[in-house]
């Protein structure tokens, strides 16, 4: 038998199946226009990250601290920066319009010499940024006017100076939109930021120095060299490169993130060419045993099956990989806002070449099994259709083909999620998915053979009766409908379970408003302004800033050089000692709080020996970073003051609990004398009085900041919202693909249930009855698929809130079961409007188009 | 040409051994004309089915064209009766998405032979020139048998198996049929086997086996 022969077959035998045909190939297009869309994207996202690279940082080399830089630093700018230096100071304060009533929190950047040295800064009018430094100007976040009721030309007040609004910011080099998302930026010269009075001690202050290097010279090497000793004294410094670096494994992550969700539909088609072509080559028996009896071996029968679902693969991903390109234009719309570049889309070509293999690949691995079916049909099949071959033997390609599936299903994994851990977790989920779904519909088909009442309604036992039947469609629906369903409640309960971990606001008697920044001798007015106006005062929350000195007697330079020199021999780079070097912002007191719990040791005893050291309570995940256990020693760099602590209890802390939480917790009685700022909260009844109570206190306190959790609840929603939306989008692609692999196991079994309902209405049967029949049969599809969808879905949300977020998991039944619901009456509609034409045509029609 | 010793097929049936074909042997010279009949139940389909290789037997042996078929695997049987073999079935059995044309290149096309004006020729001599492109459904009965009939005779074998091949047509339309079969194997010396319930095609074979549960209750030739 030749190849050509093979391919005129695989065409002469699909051409007349083509309707048949189609499902199977439509069953990849959607999983495959998502891969190519997802994949192209990213491609070009990181095309446009390097094209963009250089106004990423909008400098060659950029150092940074949260202290002044020393003279050495000083002198190494000076000296690197012999083409130009620009310096950005950022820092928190209140923003407010003399007119106006409210005050918000803004991220100050004052800025000192003419950056950016590449990229573009757009404002609105486009002199604006040109002129910034031309006097007592601002330019701002359009979010920023919108909060305040402000206009371009009005006043704005910031600390103790008044700036004029010049415009706005569109855009920035470098700039990501969740950049902006805890306080709107603002703008001003450098010169004017000692005019504000904001430095005030215990403020964040982020220092920054752009260095444009001569034409010719390398940054990175300048980087390597210097990055040891700057390191130790807390400046970072980092390269256009590092930065390009960092954002294109960002943006990888996000694109296999996407491209797994989109890896789901083309597995979840996988299942629907897998069912398709099981009742496909079933319908084929008697055409497969009439081409053995003129001598095609088992090979050849075989081929040809494989030949016509590789063409229907490649036309499905062909056609799937146009539509990805399409859609691919319609990506950057719903990602827009979280992308640090202008973003161009051309088709890549690598992406396609990949999708369409993929899709391929994918249906040949899934149409494999069931196409070894067709290596059975014995030719004597076409002698006697009832042919009983007795024991028949074992497909011996059956483990092959299945371990093939398998390890196609684990590799496609591995390389969309980018790493063995994260595809392997995948795989394994989804394999445990489809077992489970399985079980159920296998479960569902033995019960009702076994017991089915016999004195239920004929319709019902009929219709029931279905589910276990030979060529019955019961595992196909449940899979495609069960793993749909269940796909879509996982990616609710994920995002319902991480926004109610972050509704911040809830609870009536919950503080919704945080002042900080206070000044020990401020706390008094601050307090009493809170109360005039019959607002209640927390017991205001002292903060120390501080650095460690030592741990268990070694200095902090030598375990940083050590974790360093450790990291760096595991090949994870030369990084790490970050907990070590790191400014603490401390507190003292003698009892947790509500955000916290012991999880070792004790709370101290209020008395101690004045020359003990000072009992500590550290966060359990900084020990660990730390290497310290209870007992061990710490002294801290307290502005100067050596402080000897030792760790006597270790705490739990829930961080996204919005309320002042510490990584160090000090007995009482060592840092009062030390410098401070205080927080205090309170809580107001709505938006309208934070407003007028944040603009009050601003005035009369410049330098204290303050914090509108309600605010701060929205840009964090508005951010999840965004990513979610991203992942909806891609969900989308695996419900069209259910719905397309649900159409098909209803289409498939037509021809079937054409006969059976032409017989059954020859023998007396009305079409009330023969509808109530398919009404019986989807009904219970319907129902299995949805519960065993929800239990999964179920366990799967616990799983990711317990396991991967680490939140308490709540499950919202109502709306889940809804949601599910819903999916299940969609399948009872499809079911039954695929059966209409059943019930409509007359039996001597249906017997005769037989 | 056709050959068979001791040939026994035993099934298992409702958790029973039932032997359909038993201790069967007899042989068939070359361009010989065989008629296999008996009631229904008493074994000829599965004989024809063991003569033809589509199946193996229990136990004994089947020899073709001088070939023991036992020694042969499933995939040497399939080449074998492509080669050697033609089938025509009660029920057609013409594949129902190929035209009759295609139905009849599939045996050469096997082969990797040029097939188009071999079954263009065989079409017009059993009197379906013309509709070369009709698809079964198209086609009456008598139609459908005459171009599974060209099917069985487009390469060529040397044996032709036939399971009742006028079991589903009328008398006037089967008779048809069979002279067609009996003239081409008298022109190409193909050697016919066909089982019937028949009695007037039995009695133009030049020999008939007559079986009764399983094994053979009178030969002509004996």
């Amino acid at each position: 038998m030749t190849a050509g022969f093979v391919w005129r077959m695989a065409w002469r035998e699909g051409r007349a199946a083509a309707r048949r045909l189609l499902l199977l190939t439509a069953s990849v297009t959607a999983g495959v226009a998502a891969l190519v869309a997802i994949n192209s994207f990213t491609d070009n996202l990181r095309l446009s990250v390097r094209e963009q690279a250089r106004s990423l940082l909008g400098a060659d080399l950029s150092l940074s601290s949260q202290q002044p830089f020393n003279p050495g630093v000083e002198a190494l700018i000076d000296t690197l920066g012999e083409a130009g230096v620009a310096r950005v100071t950022t820092f928190g304060a209140m923003a407010y319009t003399p007119s106006g009533a409210g005050a918000r929190l803004v991220q100050v950047s004052a800025l000192d010499g003419s950056f950016p040295f590449y990229g573009e800064v757009v404002t609105a009018p486009a002199e604006a940024w040109r002129e910034l430094q031309q006097g007592r100007r601002v330019i701002v976040d359009p979010s920023l006017l919108g909060a305040l009721g402000a206009h371009v030309g009005d006043s704005l007040a910031l600390g103790e100076s008044r700036f004029a609004i010049a415009g706005t910011m569109t855009r920035m080099p470098g700039d990501v939109g969740m950049r902006s998302a805890l306080g709107p930026r603002v703008f001003i010269p450098g010169r004017y930021t000692a005019a504000t009075r904001l430095l005030a001690f215990g403020a964040r202050v982020q220092r920054e120095a752009f260095i444009r290097l001569p034409p010719g010279r390398a940054a990175q090497p300048i980087a390597d060299r210097y990055r040891a000793t700057l390191r130790a004294q807390s400046v970072r410094i980092r390269t256009v490169g590092e930065d390009q670096q960092n954002l294109d494994n960002a943006l990888q992550r996000l694109g296999n993130y996407l491209g797994l969700v989109a890896l789901i539909a083309l597995l979840l088609g996988g299942l629907g060419v897998a069912s398709a072509t099981h009742v496909f080559i079933r319908q084929k028996t008697e055409t497969i045993a009439v081409i053995r009896c003129l001598g095609a071996t088992a090979g050849d029968v075989f081929a040809i099956y494989v030949a016509q679902a590789a063409a229907m693969g490649v036309l499905g991903s062909v056609a799937g990989a146009a539509i990805g390109v399409a859609i691919q234009q319609a990506l950057p719309h719903v990602l827009a806002s979280l992308l640090p570049v202008d973003i161009s889309t051309s088709p890549s070509w690598t992406a396609i070449a990949v999708g369409i293999g993929t899709g391929l690949w994918v249906a040949i691995a899934f149409a494999l099994l069931p196409l070894l079916t067709a290596r059975r049909v014995p030719p004597l099949a076409a002698l006697r259709q009832a042919y009983e071959s007795g024991a028949a033997a074992r497909e011996p390609w059956r483990i092959p083909a299945f371990v093939l599936l398998a390890a196609s299903v684990l590799g496609l994994s591995v390389l969309q999620a980018g790493g063995w851990r994260a595809g392997t977790g995948f795989a394994a989920g989804i394999g445990l998915a489809i077992a489970l779904l399985w079980a159920a519909a296998l479960l569902l088909i033995r019960s009702v053979r076994r017991w089915l009442p016999g004195r239920w309604p004929y319709v019902w036992r009929q219709g029931l009766a279905n589910l276990h039947r030979p060529a019955n469609q019961t595992m196909a629906v449940v899979l495609s409908l069960g793993f749909g369903a269940f796909l879509l409640a996982t990616l609710f309960l994920a995002q319902y379970n991480l926004l109610e971990e972050l509704r911040i606001t809830g609870g009536p008697g919950r503080p919704n408003l945080v002042f900080f920044d206070i000044q020990p001798e401020q706390i008094e007015g601050v307090a009493r302004e809170l109360r005039t106006r019959g607002y209640p005062v927390s017991s205001p929350v002292p903060i120390v800033p501080m650095r460690i000195q030592s741990v268990k007697g070694r200095p902090v330079a030598e375990v940083v050089a050590d974790t360093m020199r450790r990291n760096r021999s595991r090949g994870r780079g030369g990084g790490g000692g970050w907990a070590l070097r790191r400014e603490y912002r401390s507190t003292y007191r003698d009892t947790t709080v509500a955000s916290e719990k012991l999880v070792a040791g004790r709370w101290w005893p209020v008395t101690r020996a004045p020359s003990a050291p000072v009992p500590v309570s550290m966060e359990m995940d900084v020990a660990a970073d730390l290497g310290v256990r209870l007992g061990d020693e710490i002294v801290w760099d307290v502005q100067g003051t050596p402080v000897t602590s030792r760790i006597v209890n270790l705490r739990d802390v829930d961080w996204a609990r919005f309320e002042p939480n510490f990584f160090a917790v000090f007995a009482s009685g060592a840092l009062e004398s030390a410098p401070q700022t205080l927080v205090v909260l309170t809580r107001t009844p709505d938006a309208a009085a934070r407003g007028r109570l944040q603009r009050q206190l601003a005035e009369r306190f410049p330098n204290v900041t303050s914090f509108d959790l309600a605010i701060v609840q929205e840009a964090v929603e508005r951010l999840v919202s965004r990513v979610v939306l991203a992942i909806r989008f891609m969900a989308l692609f695996s419900l069209t693909t259910g719905a397309v692999v649900l159409a098909g196991a209803v289409s498939t079994s037509r021809y079937q249930r054409m006969r059976e309902s032409a017989l059954l209405k020859t023998l007396g049967a009305s079409r009330r009855q023969v509808i109530q029949v398919v009404l019986a049969e989807y009904v219970a599809l319907g129902v299995l698929s949805a519960v065993a969808a929800l239990m999964l879905a179920i366990a799967a949300g616990w799983a990711l809130s317990r396991l991967l977020f680490d939140l308490p998991f709540r499950l919202p039944l109502g709306a889940v079961a809804g949601l599910v619901g819903g999916m299940a009456v969609l399948a009872v509609v499809i079911g039954v409007w695929g059966s209409i034409d059943v019930v409509r045509r007359t039996p001597l029609e249906a017997l005769r188009g037989s | 040409m056709l050959r068979c010793e001791s040939l026994t097929k035993t099934y298992p049936s409702g958790g029973r051994d039932l032997t359909v074909v038993k201790d069967i042997s007899f042989s068939l010279e070359p361009g010989g004309f065989l008629a296999i009949v008996g009631p229904s139940g008493s074994g000829k389909t599965t004989l024809l089915g063991l003569l033809a290789g589509l199946d193996r037997p229990t136990s004994g042996s089947v020899y073709l064209d001088g070939e023991s078929l036992d020694r042969l695997d499933e995939d040497a049987r399939a080449r074998l009766r492509g080669e050697k073999v033609g089938f025509v079935f009660q029920s057609f059995q013409l594949i129902p998405t190929l035209t009759a044309l295609e139905n009849v290149q599939v045996p050469l096309e096997l082969r990797g032979m040029e097939a188009g004006p071999r079954a263009t020729e065989l079409l017009a001599r059993v009197g379906l020139g013309g509709r070369e492109h009709h698809y079964p459904a198209q086609l009456s009965g008598g139609e459908q048998q005459r171009v599974a009939l060209a099917r069985a005779f487009s390469n060529r074998p040397r044996v032709l198996f036939a399971d009742e091949p006028t079991g589903n047509l009328d008398a006037r339309t089967g008779a048809t049929v069979v002279d067609l079969m009996v003239e081409l194997n008298r022109d190409l010396g193909t050697t016919l086997v066909l089982v019937t319930h028949d009695q007037d095609i039995a009695a133009r074979a030049r020999r008939t086996i007559r079986l009764a549960d399983g094994v053979i209750v009178a030969d002509s030739a004996a």
